[in-house]
């Protein structure tokens, strides 16, 4: 099963590494990962995707934990939360295909950001799903280039 | 007032109480060494090979219940403590090492002796740093002093550019290390405490499966008191030797691959099993789903990662193994459910059990008279030491052997590289232990292939007068894998055969020390009697019995119980 772990840690050289080697090095998974800078200039958030059974994720989030870098990690697959991912897409543009194409990133609440001779640049933003369902359907039009930013996500505030 | 870089780093040793380091000079340690040598206070071990110094600094540490501490220069002299430092995590060992870089300004240029230690340490070691301020030097220092020895110990490696050894510094006063990270749990939660002492009351079979975190947090005595008041038998892992007495009544050795009859038994048919400071390693359980199949599991470890990663445990308990076990021993006596005499006879008919499974299987081994058994060989150090020595084993059947027959009855006596299983351990350790504790026997044993992967710090016991006592226990084999080639690979002996040897004895007199050979079972005591009289280092050669194995053997992937013995 897919998990979301979000893990604060130190900003300093080489925690990346710490992270992604303890998951090369055990044999994890990682399907998407981002990080950047929080309020705190000295504390990053990293948010990664992950996959395998109970036992495996209870692994994960205690190895990463025992980091000595690493201030906090939540699985927050475990409780209610947003995510988000976003993707750059540059799709062919043609006479016969653009409207096509503006009313598939319509469709998804996206925008064009870049138009070129014979492709426009589209952003979408959502949900996993909803960026793939977005990306399938732009497919068969002919996607020239594409970048994700992988999942980014928050735990919802209480009720 | 303002002190370089390298002597501000001598100032945090001393305040660290660092008497010993262990290590080897180059170009990029240059400034250090040069302090090293005005220093009047900390005895420095020049070693002939880096992974010597890690050994041997790993084994002082242990010895003395302190953190090692090696040092070493940059580029090779760094790569080169890698199996060290490996070895050292592992087996949960606490160590410093300094290694030297180039300057900081050619970081990341393929300078002449570069290389990126602290990315190749970095699965390796407990932490890491590269320092690349002064201004950092000294609060890493304590840090990283701080991380080796607390929560579940281990290897912290500082990587020292020559430019900020020589750069000028004003040292920073001692205050406590905090660290908003890195906060180990050392109490037990109350609660699981209660839950686990009641399970035990209830179980009418109980095993106590102590590991290398009863030493390295000193609850020898602690697992002892549980283990006498409450009456259960305790098996102990490679690295747990010397945590419960060996010759108590109670004991029933080590278990796992190479472990006892009666230990994997009562571990197969046990109702309830206490782990205490171990981890559950597959040399251990052997096939997962067979291990203690019929057991509920109680699991004491420091380190939450160890909880429930190979086995399924339903009592977790976070905590340093000697708080938990006092909390434990506390319940107990406070307990009015608790009642020794009742209990007593409740235990009563396991311990006759285990007692039957020790009267049809003891350990042993087939006796000839005229070839040396290495399990005698150790039979004999242990009588004629009195079990007092300080053992340290290099890798494979000699380890082995050590581990079954050497029946440590204290903590801190017996140092062997257990998790990564490293060949030429045991030599260094040996000058380390020795270098820890001047006054006492110190016994290496060692089997032919090891002893050769470090065989020249000879050089190094030489110089610093360590009288270390070398146990060559000498099949002209890899004796370990050439016993799984007997038995799995119809004794194929691809690559074990060791037919071009020294001469062991003339070796250890070139070095200067004393070289003693034994081929007949009628010369092993005079020679270990000789050997023991003698104040220097003794290399003993005893010619042992080719193809002699190591049993009871689990082969690798079946049940525990499924053993093939004598």
């Amino acid at each position: 099963m897919k998990h979301t772990i979000s893990v604060l840690l130190q900003n300093k050289p080489g925690v990346l590494s710490r992270v992604t080697g303890l998951f090369s090095g055990r044999g994890f998974n990682i399907e998407s990962l981002s990080v950047a800078q929080t309020l705190e200039k000295d504390v990053s958030c990293l948010t990664l995707v992950t996959s395998g059974d109970s036992n495996i994720i209870e692994q994960i989030t205690k190895q990463l934990h025992k980091l000595i870098d690493i201030i906090k990690v939540t699985d927050i697959s475990e409780t209610e939360y947003v995510e988000r991912d976003m993707a750059l897409i540059r799709v062919k543009a043609e006479s016969t295909t653009r409207a096509e194409v503006l009313r598939i990133t319509d469709i998804f609440r996206g925008r064009v950001v870049d138009v070129g001779a014979k492709s426009y640049a589209v952003e979408v933003t959502g949900s996993c799903g909803k960026v793939q369902a977005a990306v399938d359907l732009l497919r068969p039009i002919g996607i020239q280039e594409i970048v994700r930013t992988g999942t980014i996500a928050m735990t919802r505030a209480a009720k | 007032m303002k002190v370089t870089g390298a002597q501000a780093l001598l100032k945090c040793l001393e305040e660290q109480k660092v008497e010993t380091i262990f290590g080897f000079p180059g170009g990029a340690v240059i400034d250090l060494y040069d302090e090293i040598m005005k220093s009047d206070k900390l005895t420095h071990v020049l070693v002939r090979h880096e992974q010597g110094a890690v050994h041997a600094a790993d084994a002082y540490g242990r010895v003395r219940g302190e953190v090692g501490v090696a040092l070493v220069t940059s580029g090779p002299g760094a790569t080169n403590t890698v199996t060290g430092i490996a070895s050292a995590y592992l087996d949960s060992i606490p160590l410093v090492v300094f290694t030297g870089q180039v300057p900081t300004g050619l970081i990341g240029n393929d300078a002449f002796q570069e290389v990126d230690i602290v990315g190749i340490t970095r699965p390796c070691t407990k932490h890491n740093y590269l320092i690349k301020d002064v201004k950092d030097l000294v609060p890493t220092v304590r840090e990283a002093f701080h991380i080796a020895q607390t929560g579940r110990p281990g290897p912290v490696l500082i990587d020292l550019p020559k430019d900020v050894m020589a750069a000028k510094v004003k040292f920073p006063e001692l205050k406590p290390v905090k660290m908003r990270t890195y906060k180990p749990t050392y109490e037990p939660h109350p609660g699981q405490i209660d839950k686990c002492c009641k399970t035990i009351l209830r179980a009418k079979k109980p095993v106590l499966y102590i590991g290398g975190g009863v030493i390295a947090s000193n609850a020898h005595e602690e697992v002892t008191e549980l283990a006498r008041k409450l009456n259960i038998p305790v098996t102990m892992t490679l690295m747990g030797l010397g945590g419960f007495p060996g010759t108590d009544a109670l004991s029933m050795g080590m278990l796992g691959m190479h472990g006892t009859y009666y230990s994997n038994m009562a571990v197969a048919k046990c109702d309830l099993l206490i782990g205490v400071g171990a981890r559950f390693d597959d040399r251990v359980t052997g096939r997962i789903d067979a291990f203690a199949p019929h057991a509920k599991i109680i699991h004491i470890d420091i380190d939450p990662t160890s909880i429930s990663k190979n086995v399924k445990v339903d009592i977790p308990i976070v905590a340093d193994c000697k708080h938990a076990l006092s909390a434990m021993n506390t319940w107990f006596d406070r307990s009015d459910k608790f009642n020794a005499d009742e209990v007593k006879g409740i235990r009563e008919p396991w311990l006759e059990k285990i007692k039957e499974w020790k009267a049809r299987h003891p350990l042993g081994y087939v006796k000839e008279t005229d070839k040396i058994k290495p399990q005698f060989v150790v039979q004999k150090l242990h009588e004629l030491t009195k079990g007092d020595a300080i053992i340290t084993t290099e890798v494979g059947q000699n380890q082995m052997w050590a581990a079954q027959f050497y029946h440590f009855n204290h903590p801190r006596a017996f140092m062997t590289s257990g998790g990564l299983g490293v060949m030429g351990y045991g030599f260094p350790a040996a000058i380390g232990a020795q270098m820890a504790a001047r006054d006492r026997v110190v016994i290496d044993i060692a089997g032919d292939g090891s002893l050769q992967m470090n065989i020249q710090e000879m050089a190094t016991a030489k110089q610093y007068n360590c009288p270390v006592k070398i146990a060559l226990l000498n099949n002209n084999y890899l004796g370990m894998v050439r016993q799984w080639q007997e038995l799995f690979y119809d004794k194929r002996y691809s690559a074990t055969v060791l037919d071009v040897a020294p001469d062991f004895v003339a070796l250890a007199e070139a070095y200067g020390h004393v070289g003693l050979r034994a081929t007949k079972p009628s010369e092993v005591v005079p020679v270990i009697k000789e050997a023991l009289a003698t104040d220097s280092l003794v290399l003993m050669d005893f010619v042992i019995d080719r193809e002699e194995g190591v049993y009871p053997m689990v082969p690798a992937g079946k049940a525990t119980t499924e053993m093939l013995l004598v």
